[in-house]
């Protein structure tokens, strides 16, 4: 199975397109996740430890955007799209990870 | 155990898992991302599902609201370290030319949101009586 590009230089199966929408879902995702954890850590009063959490999530929101975003401009960079590098990969995972234990540090 | 620790190195280090076989067709590496940005993207929704059940179900006694929330925080965070774990082991075995990887975590994740959905109806059922 060889890649065959279209007359532009364009994959036939859209797959960088398709790959940079399912990167554009998954930043909805994560912004679903981090109004959620505004929304939580400013209820009920601004306190000190509810304005810091509220800090990092959006940090933390914006680290997971930058990743995604670097990862569109490459894929949509031109034909082929070099692989994902496993760094961006784990920072991916790690902002998810990370806002995971803010809202568990929100809950108890 | 030693894999375990080996696929943690290959996290954070894009060059080795380039050292192995060949550089294989990148649509099935692109195939191979959306498949871990659709388990991340259910790691998200977990995790704001615990947000969610820690807003929305104020009713609830404290211990089923925090034991709910943390169930749900903990499969996210599961399901999203298994993500990137999978994704490498996945990207190391195209490259390899090997089998993919088989995974109990699909079917073990369905019994956990299973489990969570039931004692949903029961805590909110029992909650809303108390």
């Amino acid at each position: 199975m060889t890649a065959q590009p279209g007359p532009a230089g364009r994959d036939p199966g859209l797959q960088p397109e398709r790959t940079r929408l399912a990167w554009r879902r998954t930043t909805l995702s994560a912004t679903v996740a981090a109004v959620l954890a505004v929304k939580t850590a400013l209820h009920g009063g601004a306190s000190v430890s509810g304005v810091v959490l509220c800090a990092l999530c959006c940090g933390l929101w914006l680290g997971f955007l930058r990743v995604a975003h670097d990862r569109i401009r490459t894929l949509s960079a031109g034909t082929p799209p070099p692989a994902l590098a496993p760094r961006h990969a784990t920072t991916a995972v790690l902002c998810a990870v990370a806002m995971a234990v803010c809202a568990a540090v929100l809950a108890v | 155990m030693s894999e375990f620790v080996r696929n943690i190195r290959l996290w954070f280090a894009p060059e080795r898992v380039r050292d192995e076989g060949a550089t294989p067709d990148y649509r099935f590496s692109l195939a191979n991302e959306r498949t871990f940005l659709a388990w991340l993207r259910t790691a998200l929704a977990l995790i704001g599902g615990g947000f969610a059940v820690d807003q929305f179900l104020p009713d609830l006694r404290w211990g089923a609201r925090v034991g709910l929330a943390l169930a749900l925080l903990a499969a996210g965070v599961l399901c999203s370290l298994r993500a990137v774990n999978h994704w490498v082991r996945c990207e190391r075995a195209i490259r390899r030319g090997e089998d993919l990887p088989a995974s109990r975590f699909p079917a073990l994740l369905s019994l956990v949101v299973a489990v969570v959905a039931v004692a949903m109806v029961v805590v909110v059922l029992v909650g809303w009586e108390g």
